[in-house]
């Protein structure tokens, strides 16, 4: 099975991978708070959180250019609401928007990738987030690797079948093609996903995953949540007072 | 008299499409018998083994070790067998190899430490403990195949069933798999088209047809009945 990047990211061994997940949600929290909350100044705020997400990025020795197109993915989204925005005559909320969501998108990559999933949803399991939420978390991420798997063994096979890497059809032959593929992927990787989940029941899986490995909240992870927490709260708020 | 351990009668199956996959399977496992299933692709013989512990309801009976197989036993019997699929791939969902082989046992109820103590020893068990801390999906085939013996040994099952244990194994990790599973005292259910290896492994095989059971007896005279091994009928003449 090839990996997700994201995965692969997540199992390094840098000083931000060794945080406890709680050390890092906390201050992502207050990011998202504040970058959601900024007006005045937002152009200079944004920029001081991107230079220190990239900090963060080459600190951790995580690929600082892959990492930001990745958080680019929500781009497309956003830019719709930005056009709106834009068309009903203000430019500069659109901008916003845009800012906002690619840098959120930033700030949850950076700690996504610093954070091997199971230890990120221990983490905010003991911040008391229901249950339910981070079993369909859980499952989400093992099935992501199904639907992954799956694509990548479709996409070998059509290369072994002579399918040109890049297609010749243009226009709805295309968008035919790519359909067709696209339900094949969804039925075998439905087909998988049972498999997964029969393997689970059969070792006797009953709704929720245990931990094997305990976290441990050091003084060190303390001091790093308060810091990174309040640092753009401060920031935030005093850009709210200049004038 | 040795006690049953699997009992069914009368268990038939349909799949969702109406497509039938067993026509009334009437079968018998008694403690510390290892029996080989063997028969074509598509003759019901997963189809019953995922029946066993529940994973799929068909009409007739079941019992596993004296409790029926219905939804409210349904942990209790799950305890009780240790399922290898066939696609080990599938079997292996937990970020590290030690962490998989340890899901059932902390699954049953057992403290951190005891679920890794045992899962540690499952892995040295299939000569893998060395890749205790690897990612399972960063494994070969056969390797995985391995982990997923692992994962079922930890658990302690009372019968193990095995859905084509040999795939993607080189000879000398087959003869070590029949080797490790002779040693173990469980009974032991093997669907396998792997001939050498169920004569090795297993005195009785039933062969699976249509969704019945057509033939129950020792290993040899059901594959000899069916001919069921495969010989090159004229080898290639020399260069």
């Amino acid at each position: 099975m090839h990996h997700i990047v994201l995965d692969r990211w997540s199992r390094g061994s840098s000083a931000a991978h060794r945080l406890d997940p709680r050390a890092k949600i906390v201050p992502l929290l207050a990011l998202l708070a504040a970058l959601a909350t900024a007006r005045h100044g937002l152009p200079e705020f944004s920029a001081a959180v991107f230079v220190l997400l990239c900090a963060a990025l080459l600190a951790a020795r995580i690929p600082l250019f892959p990492a930001l197109a990745r958080a680019a993915l929500v781009l497309p989204f956003a830019v719709v609401f930005a056009v709106v925005c834009w068309l009903a005559g203000d430019p500069a909320r659109g901008l916003s928007l845009l800012l906002k969501s690619y840098l959120s998108a930033l700030a949850v990559l950076t700690v996504v990738a610093t954070t091997p999933l199971p230890a990120l949803l221990r983490g905010i399991e003991s911040l008391r987030v229901p249950l339910f939420l981070l079993t369909v978390a859980q499952f989400l991420y093992r099935y992501l690797f199904v639907i992954s798997e799956e694509a990548q063994h479709m996409r070998k096979a059509a290369a072994a079948r002579g399918t040109p890497t890049r297609p010749l059809a243009s226009g709805g032959a295309r968008f035919r093609a790519a359909a067709g593929a696209l339900a094949v992927l969804f039925a075998r990787s439905y087909g998988r996903a049972q498999n997964v989940h029969r393997a689970m029941l059969a070792r006797g899986f009953t709704g929720r995953l245990h931990p094997l490995f305990d976290l441990h909240f050091r003084p060190a992870d303390a001091a790093f949540a308060a810091l990174a927490s309040l640092a753009p709260l401060a920031a935030r708020l005093a850009l709210e007072k200049v004038p | 008299m040795k006690r049953p351990v699997i009992e069914a009668r009368g268990l038939r199956f349909r799949y969702g499409d109406g497509a039938p996959a067993l026509n009334g399977v009437d079968f018998r496992l008694d403690e510390g018998e290892c029996v080989a299933l063997l028969g074509p692709n598509g003759s019901g013989k997963t189809t019953f083994v995922l029946h066993l512990n529940g994973l799929l309801e068909g009409e007739g009976s079941i019992e596993v070790c004296g409790l029926p197989v219905e939804r409210r036993n349904l942990p209790a019997i799950r305890r009780k067998i240790g399922l290898v699929f066939q696609d080990s791939e599938s079997q292996l969902f937990m970020p590290t190899v030690l962490e998989d082989a340890a899901f059932g046992p902390i699954n049953r109820g057992l403290s951190r430490p005891e679920a890794l103590e045992r899962a540690m020893a499952a892995l040295k068990t299939v000569g893998m403990e060395g890749s205790a801390a690897r990612a399972p999906y960063h494994l070969s085939a056969g390797e995985q195949k391995k982990v997923a013996i692992a994962g079922i040994l930890a658990t302690d099952p009372e019968i193990l069933a095995l859905d084509e244990p040999t795939t993607f194994l080189d000879p000398p990790g087959q003869r070590a798999l029949a080797d490790l599973l002779r040693a173990l005292p469980q009974a032991k259910i093997v669907v396998t088209h792997n001939i050498p290896f169920a004569l090795a492994l297993c005195r009785r095989a039933v062969f699976f047809q249509g969704g019945v059971i057509v033939a129950d007896g020792p290993v040899g005279e059901v594959v000899e009945r069916f001919a069921w091994d495969f010989v090159a009928a004229a080898p290639l003449p020399p260069r």
